[in-house]
C-alpha cells in the first residue's frame, strides 16, 4: 500500500537543495515581510544540527553577532527560504554540535574538510 | 443533498500555505461511499440515508441480502438528510462534496485510555509532591463533606474508564480535497486512532 501521508508531503518538498551537514558554514537567504514589502535577509553561520522528517526537515544555524551567539532554526522545505549556499565544508565528529554553545573565538573553530586529492 | 461522507484516518503531517506558514493537517482517505439504503417517512418514519464505505473481506448472508447489487462495503453509517429528492440507491459520494476552505465536523471514536485516574481523566491537579507527602501525588482529594450530606453526590468526578467514546470535532477547515486520490486534508486533529473510521459532515 502506498504511504498516503508521504504522498501528500511530496508535493511540498523542495528540489535543488544543496547537500550540507553539521559543521558546514552556510549562507541562508530568507524572505522577510517588512511593512508590506518583501525583502531577502541573509544569515550566515555554522550548521549545528539537522533534523529529519518529511516536510518538517529542519536545520539550525549558529553565528556570533555583535558578540552574542544567535541560533536560528529553518525549515528546509519552507517556501520562505529563498536559497541556501554552502560557503565552507567543516570536518566534525558528531551530528549535533551543541558543544559550540560553550565556546567562543579560537575554541569554536571547525577544521575545514578537504576533498581527498585524486591521482596520488 | 447528502452532506456527509465516511473515511479512514490516515495520519497527521504539516504542510505550508501560500504565505509559507505551517499548517497542521490530518490526512483522511474518504470515500467513495455508496447509498445503501434510503429511509423514507412512509416506511421508517423519518428521512435519512445509509451510506457504506470500504472494501469488505467477506459478508455474512444477511449483509449480502442487504447489499444486493451494491458494492461489498465494510462500514455502514446513517446520515440525516432533509430532502430525499435526487437521492438514489447505489448513488456514489466522494470528496468532491467538499471544497478547500469549507468548514466540516468530523466524528470519530476516540482512543481508549483504559481505567484512568482523575489527573488524566478530569485534569485534577493532584497533591503536593513534597512537604512530607506520601501517596498523594495523583490523589483525587476530598469527594465531599462529612455527616451532612453523608453520601457522595452523583456525578462526582472520579477515576474510571476513559476514551473510546464518540467525539465530534466541530468547524474544522478543509485545507484540500483531492477527488482523484480520494484524499481530504483537514486542519488540526481528528478523533480516533490511525486507520479508524471517521465521518465527515458539512458544518452547520
Amino acid at each position: 500500500m502506498v504511504d498516503l501521508v508521504k504522498s501528500v508531503e511530496e508535493q511540498y518538498l523542495k528540489e535543488g537543495i544543496p547537500s550540507f551537514g553539521p559543521g558546514d558554514t552556510v549562507r541562508v537567504s530568507v524572505k522577510v515581510v517588512e511593512g508590506g514589502r518583501e525583502r531577502i535577509q541573509l544569515f550566515e553561520g555554522t550548521v549545528m544540527r539537522l533534523r529529519n522528517g518529511g516536510t518538517n526537515k529542519s536545520f539550525t544555524v549558529r553565528r556570533i553577532s555583535h558578540a552574542v551567539g544567535v541560533e536560528r532554526t529553518f525549515l528546509l522545505n519552507s517556501p520562505r527560504l529563498d536559497k541556501i549556499e554552502v560557503v565552507r565544508r567543516g570536518r566534525v565528529r558528531r551530528a549535533q554540535l551543541y558543544y559550540l554553545r560553550g565556546r567562543v573565538g579560537k575554541a569554536a573553530r571547525i577544521k575545514e574538510k578537504r576533498e581527498r586529492p585524486t591521482g596520488k | 443533498m447528502i452532506e456527509g461522507i465516511l473515511g479512514r484516518k490516515v495520519g497527521m503531517t504539516r504542510i505550508f500555505d501560500q504565505q509559507g506558514a505551517i499548517v497542521p493537517v490530518t490526512v483522511i482517505e474518504a470515500g467513495p461511499c455508496y447509498v445503501t439504503q434510503v429511509k423514507t417517512p412512509e416506511k421508517d418514519g423519518y428521512t435519512a440515508v445509509q451510506i457504506g464505505f470500504g472494501q469488505a473481506k467477506r459478508l455474512t448472508e444477511p449483509q449480502k441480502g442487504h447489499l444486493k447489487k451494491l458494492p461489498p462495503v465494510r462500514h455502514l453509517r446513517e446520515i440525516q438528510v432533509a430532502d430525499l429528492a435526487d437521492i438514489q440507491l447505489g448513488q456514489k459520494i466522494d470528496v468532491s462534496l467538499f471544497e478547500s476552505g469549507a468548514k466540516v465536523d468530523v466524528v470519530g471514536l476516540s482512543k481508549g485510555k483504559g481505567f484512568a485516574g482523575v489527573v488524566k481523566r478530569h485534569h485534577f491537579r493532584g497533591g503536593p509532591k513534597t512537604h512530607g507527602q506520601s501517596d498523594r501525588l495523583r490523589a483525587p482529594g476530598s469527594v465531599g463533606a462529612g455527616t451532612t450530606p453523608g453520601r457522595v453526590f452523583k456525578g462526582t468526578r472520579m477515576a474510571g474508564r476513559m476514551g473510546g467514546e464518540r467525539i465530534t470535532m466541530k468547524n474544522l477547515e478543509v485545507v484540500e480535497a483531492d477527488p482523484g486520490r480520494n484524499l481530504l486534508l483537514v486542519k488540526g486533529a481528528v478523533p480516533g486512532a490511525r486507520n479508524s473510521l471517521v465521518m465527515i459532515k458539512k458544518a452547520r
